[in-house]
């Protein structure tokens, strides 16, 4: 046992100022993690002090506190890379968040190295931010897109996605690590291998993933790995691509302007060498900051340790919650992480989140951002109760006693 | 149970949770002059609305197909019964008194003083007014009526977004 068994589990939760909030008269239980987790007050000290002793803008200062606040937001770059096992500092970039690095590589990997006539390989889990970029490719340059299907139980039809490569046209696989519906986490080693063997390189959307499992970028053989600061306990504003270094430099620049450039005349202007040649712009200082503080909170607990309490958590949820009379759960897959979708009978999605509301409880209801699969399951919406580091046995038993009163009022 | 909680039969009034569990004007009309689709994006809550004149221009029929929650298809049902027999001039003063209705709790009196009739049919539509207690959720009581005023105007698709 680590020093975060069970009990060191719950003491973090005093980490986490806002847990301390009441609703609706009643104690906080948020179940929403998944659509973003709450900062732990290290983040939220992080960026104070940034704010406070050593803000000013970044690369472009002689001075001595420009210099500063560049070494933090450098040093940034370096938490990433370790938390990724990436290979070289240089193949980070820092977006806004996995939307901005899908879009990136849809843009500069998309138009600057797919050909017209390649595909470009998705699933149905897919979030939308990891659909709409790629339809906006197919429109613009002439590049396929191809869906994998995924089964009832929510799992990836593996023979189906391997048959959608074997004409060799896919150049790029761009997937999820972990649905933020079904919980399902993809089989994602299997998943580069096959692409590979294929000609396919292959981007990975991490942003459910790396809150709950370790990441190896190098054991994974990935090319691409995208999250977002916001759901790892980090700020809003600041998200990250990994790319290989290759690749990276193949790729004509996303956004231009200051900072992404290594000389500039009116007729024309060079690229700075990777990243900086995708980080146009005065990037988010502050936010490198908390993310920096967020990942070595998430590193000191251990992926260990998160993990197994988030198993604990969730296996006693999907207990808990089929036991209520009238409750579906949506995704029953092997390997899954702590997201739990589910509907009730007689009540919509939505009627069941005001009434869980106003008991205190956050989870969210709706398409999750991702319609297709909503649809594959003949369903537009369903509720969704989200584990964090922070959720407790007690949360969860709050929620199926929440949900049984929500199937009595509507008895 | 909490106050809070209980504060929720204020929203869901035993008309509401009726009509939106067994919706009396549910279903695409046989013959229609007008139609329209409403949506709203953020919840995927849609509805598609029919609407059969009567010679003198009054609308005779409302009919609907609605997937969301409780409170969008009760209202759905609670204006296609009103409506009928109502002139489009009166649907649109409906329209305008019952979205305020649903925002602040109350229609302003200018509105429901027009008629007898047309406060009769706002009255009718008073157990909606809980919704505006619920911020995120007066749009899925005003969805059905944009599409309503959609067909009548003939611009077909709305959003209520
Ligand atoms: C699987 C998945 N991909 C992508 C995203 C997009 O993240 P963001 O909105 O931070 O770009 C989310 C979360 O919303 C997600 O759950």
């Amino acid at each position: 046992m680590t020093r975060h068994d069970a009990t060191g589990m719950a003491r973090l939760r005093a980490d986490f100022p806002i847990l301390t909030q009441r609703v609706h008269g009643r104690d906080l239980v948020y179940l929403d993690s998944a659509a973003s987790a709450q900062k732990p007050r290290a983040v939220i000290e992080a960026m104070r002090v940034t704010m406070e002793t050593q803000y000013a803008n970044v690369h472009r200062g002689l001075h001595w506190m420009s210099e500063r606040a560049t070494d933090a937001y450098e040093a940034t770059r370096d938490d990433v890379a370790r938390l990724l096992n990436a290979p070289e500092r240089a193949e980070i970039v820092f977006t806004r968040n996995s939307t901005e690095a899908i879009n990136l590589v849809a843009h500069s990997y998309g138009r600057g190295v797919l050909r017209p006539g390649q595909a470009v390989l998705i699933s149905e889990m897919e979030h939308h931010s990891n659909i709409v970029p790629w339809q906006m490719l197919r429109d613009a340059h002439g590049v396929g897109l191809r869906v994998a299907p995924v089964t009832d139980a929510g799992e990836l039809d593996l023979a189906a996605y391997e048959a959608l490569l074997a004409d060799g046209m896919v150049g790029l696989v761009a997937i999820t690590h972990m649905s933020n519906v079904l919980g399902t986490v993809t089989p994602a080693e299997r998943l580069v291998r096959i692409a590979h063997a294929h000609g396919a390189k292959i981007l990975l959307d991490g942003s459910q993933a790396i809150v709950h499992r370790r990441v190896d970028v190098q054991a994974l053989d990935a090319d691409f790995y995208v999250f977002t600061g916001h759901k790892l306990y980090g700020p809003t504003g600041i998200g990250v691509l990994w790319g290989r270094r290759a690749l990276l430099e193949a790729m004509p620049p996303f956004l231009g302007g200051g900072d992404m450039i290594s000389s500039v005349t009116f007729e024309r202007s060079t690229w700075a060498q990777v990243p900086h040649k995708f980080e146009a712009g005065t990037p988010a200082i502050i936010e490198a900051a908390g993310l920096s503080a967020a990942i070595r909170y998430v590193e000191a607990i251990g992926y260990d340790a998160i993990g197994a309490h988030e198993a604990r958590l969730t296996d006693h949820a999907l207990a808990r919650l089929a036991a209520i009379e009238g409750v579906e759960i949506l995704g029953r897959a092997q390997d899954r992480g702590g997201v739990v979708s589910f509907m009730l009978a007689n009540a919509h999605a939505h009627d069941v989140a005001t009434l869980l509301d106003r008991q205190g409880i956050a989870v969210r209801a709706g398409h999750h951002c991702a319609e297709p699969l909503m649809r594959r399951f003949g369903l537009d919406s369903t509720a969704r109760a989200s584990f964090g580091l922070y959720t407790t046995e007690a949360e969860i038993e709050a929620l199926a006693t929440g949900l049984e009163r929500v199937r009595e009022f509507f008895a | 149970m909490s106050e809070s909680f209980e504060a929720l039969r204020d929203l869901y009034q035993d008309v509401i949770l009726d009509h939106g569990r067994h919706p009396r004007h549910a279903g695409r009309l046989a013959a229609f002059d007008a139609a329209a689709k409403g949506d709203n994006p953020m919840c995927g809550d849609r509805i598609q609305l029919w609407l059969k004149y009567a010679p003198d221009g009054h609308v005779e029929q409302a009919g609907f197909e609605a997937r969301g929650c409780a409170i969008s298809v009760a209202s759905a049902d609670l204006m296609a019964e009103v409506v009928a027999g109502t002139s489009v001039d009166e649907v649109r003063a409906l329209f305008s008194a019952f979205r305020e209705m649903a925002k602040h709790g109350s229609a302003a009196r200018g509105a429901s003083e027009q008629s007898a009739a047309l406060a009769e049919k706002l009255e009718r539509l008073r157990p909606l007014a809980g919704v505006h207690e619920f911020p995120s959720r007066v749009k899925c009581a005003t969805l059905p009526w944009h599409a309503l005023i959609a067909a009548i105007e003939g611009t077909q698709e709305t959003s209520s977004e």
